[in-house]
């Protein structure tokens, strides 16, 4: 099964289970608030996915290593490689 | 006197690896990256090779690869060129060919890939027995150098939705230093059909489909031409639309 697949397999059964505790479907009979707190539940969903990427994402750029020493240490090397290339009889 | 041990250690595992080195216009750096790339593994005492694939760059790199082959030996240093641009898939496929060892390293010449990091791939790779070594970029102490907020923002941005859509069990999708056994590497370039960015994903996922297991070290990637070719809308689209492709085919 592909991804889209998955993704739409998962997203019919989340709303499928809204739709029958919204709209009582199966005539479940639930009590009231079952049927209050499940309505705007998918937007909820949306929004607290919408806040978690935004959040993670930030998080992540934030502590997105610099790696100042490795670009030190690389510089060192090429002029210790450009001296030793040259030794040994390296035209550039 | 007294008697001076070995200072490298003795590798008689038989292990040999390849690392293919696409080239194109890289005439300053390639001395550099074969240097680096002769140092680690002489220090490390591996057997290994090192295969040179130019696509006919026309300044002149394939005549520093043919200095670089004098100095350290042909079997050290093989030239397997090409006449014109070709895509990165067909030069693996292309190095391989030429291969003989039984693992094959890819990585990029322009030294923003370190070959310090080759003795973990390899560490790592006798510790799982991996199918595939993968270098991260974001986790452990793995980072960049030479990038600024915005691309950053467009890494991280990027590397997430991969994650949410593909869910590939790796951290670093895009990144191409990797250590591959040599079999695997080939079934995987034989089914790989993106280019750019894309390709080193589905690379991933295709792993993933044919149960290969992957392990991750984290690397530095030290971008000295960020300045001269930032990442446009033209590559960003063309990113979005492999992964979408990705996303509805795998």
């Amino acid at each position: 099964m592909t991804k889209l697949l998955e993704w739409l397999l998962g997203v019919s059964l989340v709303l499928a289970a809204w739709a029958v505790v919204s709209f009582d479907l199966l005539e479940l009979r639930l009590p009231q608030s079952y049927r209050e707190a499940a309505w705007p539940m998918p937007l909820y969903l949306l929004v607290s996915f919408g806040c978690y990427s935004l959040g993670t994402v930030g998080y992540r750029v934030a502590t997105f290593n610099d790696c100042d020493e490795a670009s030190a240490e690389l510089l060192g090397q090429i002029e210790e490689a450009k001296q030793d290339l040259r030794k040994k009889g390296l035209k550039i | 006197m007294a008697s001076r041990k070995a200072s490298q250690p003795k590798r008689d595992s038989g292990d040999k690896y390849s690392i293919l080195l696409p080239t194109y216009n890289e005439r300053e750096n390639l001395p550099l990256i074969v240097w680096l790339l002769v140092k680690y593994f002489g220090e490390s005492g591996y057997n290994y090779e090192i295969i040179v694939i130019d696509d006919g760059s026309p300044d002149g790199t394939l005549e520093v690869a043919e200095q670089l082959q004098k100095i350290y030996g042909e079997d050290k240093i093989l030239l397997r060129p090409r006449a014109t641009k070709l895509g990165l898939g067909t030069a693996y496929i292309h190095g391989i060919k030429h291969a003989t060892g039984n693992f094959v390293i890819i990585m990029d010449a322009d030294l923003s890939h370190h070959p310090k990091f080759i003795p973990e791939f390899i560490k790592k790779q006798k510790e799982g027995d991996y199918d595939l070594v993968s270098g991260t970029r974001y986790q452990g102490n793995g980072g960049v150098y030479g990038w600024d907020l915005r691309r950053k923002l467009i890494s991280r941005g990027a590397n997430f939705l991969s994650q949410v859509l593909l869910r590939p069990g790796a951290s670093d999708l895009t990144g191409s230093f990797r250590l591959y056994k040599k079999a695997v590497l080939e079934s995987l370039v034989e089914r790989c059909v993106s280019k750019g960015y894309v390709f080193q994903m589905e690379m991933i996922v295709r792993a993933r489909q044919l149960n290969y297991t992957i392990g991750e070290v984290p690397i530095s990637f030290v971008d000295r031409v960020y300045g001269e070719s930032k990442l446009g809308g033209n590559e960003i689209v063309s990113f979005v639309k492999g992964l979408i492709t990705l996303f509805a085919t795998t």
